[in-house]
């Protein structure tokens, strides 16, 4: 195996570890309350921070105009989401717009 | 296959039904991370590596931005432990995310566990963290949800690589859209009343401020953690005092 291998090796263990041991360690324990409440505002908290960059910044930099075609399809796909609650009619809708602004710019 | 964890779930709850479910719950997945393994296939060939360290990183690593990065600095000619590094510094947010999914596996034996720690990725916790929690999913609907997006992200990947010079026009569109659109959508459905809203606006603010102000890569984690900590915190202190 080349050296190539083993890198990609080592990048395979530093990743698994990481999943893995927090659902293999605190599933077996009870959690306190509080912590458990605590991880109740995890998940809209991760999707937010992934989200906003994503649609806000290009390359680290600050992107918020009409040449932002991910933010102008963001707009309609919230509408969309809080309207119907439709996850399928929110990617498809999202898609096309994206594409639709993106060949435009 | 577990009868015993089964035996404890209701008995509308089968392996079969709940494969099929996560399967089915992945599809969006597996639209998003096509065309992004395509454009990781092309890029990392691009960047020097064959075919076979191409589908080796999409394999054993499974994780999209630390692959992206790492077939850059493969590219760069960076040593093995620089790579190794940043690749473990940019996956460190999957501690968070395995830990918000613990308390829904608590009855699921170790092996199932290490199993389904292998799927972890930004969007199969993101749908995974969306099913309620009261009503307990089998192993087996984490297996299929996982499982359906690894199957997106190698197919991608191998098309990306074999493919390359073909596909670029096709890997130039906007489809990895898809994944947002589906993060705006899990994001609406959590957001079920007014501390959570506020938590998602401060999340993204602040993340916006790390990744642009401070150039680092612990934006997600540092805005989400924070941005958790003062939600529960005032939600807390307000139920308390009202």
């Amino acid at each position: 195996m080349d050296k190539t291998f083993w890198i990609i090796f080592g990048m395979a263990v530093v990743t698994y570890l990481p999943r893995a041991l927090p659902i293999l360690v605190l599933s077996k324990i009870r959690l306190p309350e509080a912590f458990v409440r605590w991880l109740g505002f995890v998940p809209a908290s991760v999707l937010a921070a992934l989200l906003g960059p994503e649609l806000l910044l290009d390359k680290d930099q600050m992107a918020v105009g009409l040449d932002n075609y991910k933010l102008l399809a963001a707009l309609p796909c919230f509408w969309v989401a809080v309207k119907t609650k439709n996850m399928v009619l929110t990617i498809l809708l999202g898609l096309a717009v994206a594409t639709v602004l993106y060949l435009w710019t | 296959m577990s009868t015993r964890v089964a035996s404890r779930l209701p008995s509308s709850v089968t392996p079969w039904r709940e494969l099929i479910l996560g399967v089915g719950k992945a599809i969006p997945i597996l639209l998003g991370y096509v065309p992004i393994g395509i454009a990781y296939g092309v890029l990392a060939r691009e960047a020097g590596l064959d075919l076979f360290a191409v589908m080796a990183m999409s394999v054993m690593v499974f994780a999209g931005a630390s692959q992206f990065i790492a077939a850059g600095m493969f590219g760069a000619a960076a040593g093995g432990w620089s790579i190794v590094v940043t690749t473990l510094l940019v996956n460190l947010r999957h501690l968070l995310f395995s830990s918000s999914l613990a308390p829904r596996m608590a009855r699921f034996s170790t092996r199932t566990l290490a199993l389904i720690g292998t799927g972890i990725t930004d969007e199969t916790f993101a749908v995974a963290s969306a099913e309620p929690a009261a009503q307990p999913h089998h192993p087996w609907f984490y297996y299929g949800l996982n499982l359906t997006a690894y199957a997106g992200w190698n197919l991608g990947s191998f098309l990306g690589a074999v493919l390359g010079p073909l596909l670029q026009r096709v890997a130039d569109l906007p489809l990895d859209f898809a994944l947002a659109a589906m993060f705006i959508y899990l994001l609406v459905i959590q957001v079920a009343g007014r501390a959570l809203a506020a938590t998602a606006v401060l999340a993204g603010v602040l993340s916006v401020v790390f990744a642009a102000g401070l150039h680092t890569k612990w934006n997600v984690v540092l805005a989400a953690l924070i941005a958790a900590t003062i939600g529960a915190g005032w939600e807390h202190w307000t139920k308390r005092s009202g």
